[in-house]
């Protein structure tokens, strides 16, 4: 078996004195999508922010293509290649939606991913390029923060809640333009409280609970009642 | 009549000197919440720095500005790298202490270097040259240069906020320091590019307040309260609102004195309360996104 991308090796977090994260593991590989479920609170945004260096492990590492982020800042955690949508968008209001994709290649690597690669991908966004970009829609700003998040040309993506707030049909659109954004090599590791997305989504699947993951395995081998065990830890 | 108009007009031009004052403050405050209270000290350094370039150097007081501009956005880089930024965070109270501090050691620095002598930047014969507007109404050449600038600083700035990529970072920035790190934005060397912005505009201030009046280590505070005010009146985060400010705030003043001329600073204080009573906001406050 390869040496995965991104390894997470037994990191603790916390904010303060509270321990949000206890000794969580995780691996992607390259090209891979992996979800991460859970109850609220159970430490999935933590683990993104952590791994996006927006906060430091207190103890284990995380090893991305084979070095350790260590505490890495996030602005250079993004040029080595890691990229966070964050939950709630949280897109620039004083910006047009043009200007916050352009932000997000602000880290300047090279790929696949430019403005004109992004209007294909989201037509909706450039015909609305010059609004700012709160006068979006919930569902097109979540397009332009996935776009902006890309247009760092990342190697691993990270999605925090991408579903949060939106209609169910919008969700699914969003979620039918996984493949071919995966389908780019790239990883991508999603947040979702909705487990059946999820499940759908992804390829390997880890639940956290209160800061531990509870369960990992193959997404189409998890069956419900192990999946509902792990996430209310009854 | 004509010398009314004319009291209006001269107000008019050294409100392009306030605006400049209150550029840099408006510009700070804007994107990383910092209260310079050091702000007039640095028009004062930057002023006492064009005595030293004129003097060694023999250069004419605008010229001297290819030195000075670069001197203090140099100055302003370091501050705000090596200080400012370990004072930034969720309490605003530690950077308003620090650079309260930095305001008392910049003039006490300068009163040793250069004692409490007032001093003035030497222009020759551009000094005294006029232009007639009118029949019975004539600007300075100082004065209308000085406005020009003020006119074009405050143009370029919005140029620079609104069509740069550093501008975007700067706005970027302001709405949500977190995301824009995510963005692969350093935003201790954002910070630090606004406050050598910021200098770069007190540098220019700073030779045209020298060349037009005495100066000396003490004026900085009130040049600090005069671009507050100037802010205030304008509306925070607007830049043309900003010029309009201290175009306010210099009217006001010259009326002020034309009555009587111990009330030139009194009438300016009652403008900005008037403003700040009547709209808190300001004339221009920016459009919330």
């Amino acid at each position: 078996m390869p040496d995965p991308l991104l390894d997470i090796r037994g990191i603790d977090a916390f904010y303060g004195d509270f321990q949000a994260l206890f000794g969580v593991s995780l691996r992607v590989n390259a090209g891979e999508v992996v979800a991460i479920i859970g109850a609220n609170g159970a430490g999935k945004s933590t683990l993104l922010k952590t791994i996006a260096g927006l906060m430091h492990p207190s103890s284990g590492d995380i090893i991305f293509d084979g070095a350790s982020l260590g505490a890495m800042p996030a602005f250079a955690v993004v040029k080595r290649g890691i990229a966070l949508v964050p939950e709630g968008r949280r897109l620039f209001p004083s910006l047009s939606v043009e200007e916050n994709l352009l932000i997000g290649a602000e880290s300047r690597r090279k790929g696949p991913w430019t403005l004109p690669r992004i209007y294909d991908l989201f037509p909706i966004l450039a015909e609305r390029r010059h609004v700012p970009a709160t006068s979006l829609s919930g569902g097109q700003q979540q397009m332009a923060a996935i776009g902006r998040a890309l247009m760092s040309n990342p190697r691993v993506l990270l999605c925090d809640e991408i579903s949060l707030g939106l209609a169910p049909i919008i969700v699914k659109d969003i979620y039918a333009q996984l493949p071919s954004i995966a389908g780019e090599g790239l990883s991508v590791v999603i947040v979702e409280q909705d487990i059946a997305q999820a499940l759908k989504a992804a390829r390997q699947v880890y639940c956290l609970q209160e800061g531990r993951v509870a369960l990992q395995g193959d997404a189409r081998e998890l069956t419900r009642e192990r999946i509902s065990a792990a996430y209310f830890g009854v | 009549m004509t010398g009314w108009f004319n009291v209006i007009l001269q107000g008019v031009l050294i409100g392009g000197l306030y605006a400049m004052f209150a550029a840099g403050l408006s510009l700070i405050f804007g994107v990383m919440r910092l209260v310079n209270i050091a702000h007039g000290d640095l028009i004062v350094l930057a002023a006492y720095i064009a005595l030293m370039a004129t003097t060694s150097l023999g250069l004419d007081p605008l010229t001297s500005l290819i030195i000075v501009v670069p001197a203090m956005a140099l100055i302003g880089y370091a501050l705000q790298r090596g200080l400012l930024n370990r004072t930034l965070g969720d309490d605003l109270l530690p950077p308003l202490l620090v650079t309260f501090g930095l305001s008392i050691i910049i003039q006490n620095g300068l009163l040793e270097l250069f004692t409490a002598d007032s001093r003035k930047l030497q222009a020759g014969a551009i000094e005294v040259q006029t232009l007639q507007v009118m029949q019975g109404v004539w600007v300075g050449a100082l004065p209308f240069i000085q406005f020009v600038v003020a006119v074009a600083v405050i143009a370029g700035l919005q140029q620079l906020f609104y069509r740069t990529a550093l501008g975007r970072a700067f706005r970027a920035t302001s709405d949500d320091q977190a995301v824009a790190q995510l963005m692969g934005l350093d935003t201790r060397h954002v910070f630090a590019m606004a406050m050598a912005l910021s200098l770069a505009i007190v540098a220019i201030a700073g030779v045209f307040l020298a060349v037009r009046a005495n100066f000396d280590p003490s004026i900085g505070p009130a040049r600090l309260i005069f671009g507050f005010e100037a802010v205030i009146i304008g509306g925070l985060g607007s830049m043309w609102g900003t010029l309009a400010g201290g175009v306010i705030l210099g009217v006001a003043q010259a009326i002020g004195a034309q009555i009587d001329p111990g009330w030139q600073l009194l009438a300016g204080h009652i403008a900005f309360l008037v403003i700040l009573a009547v709209r808190p906001q300001g004339l221009f406050p920016k459009v919330s996104g």
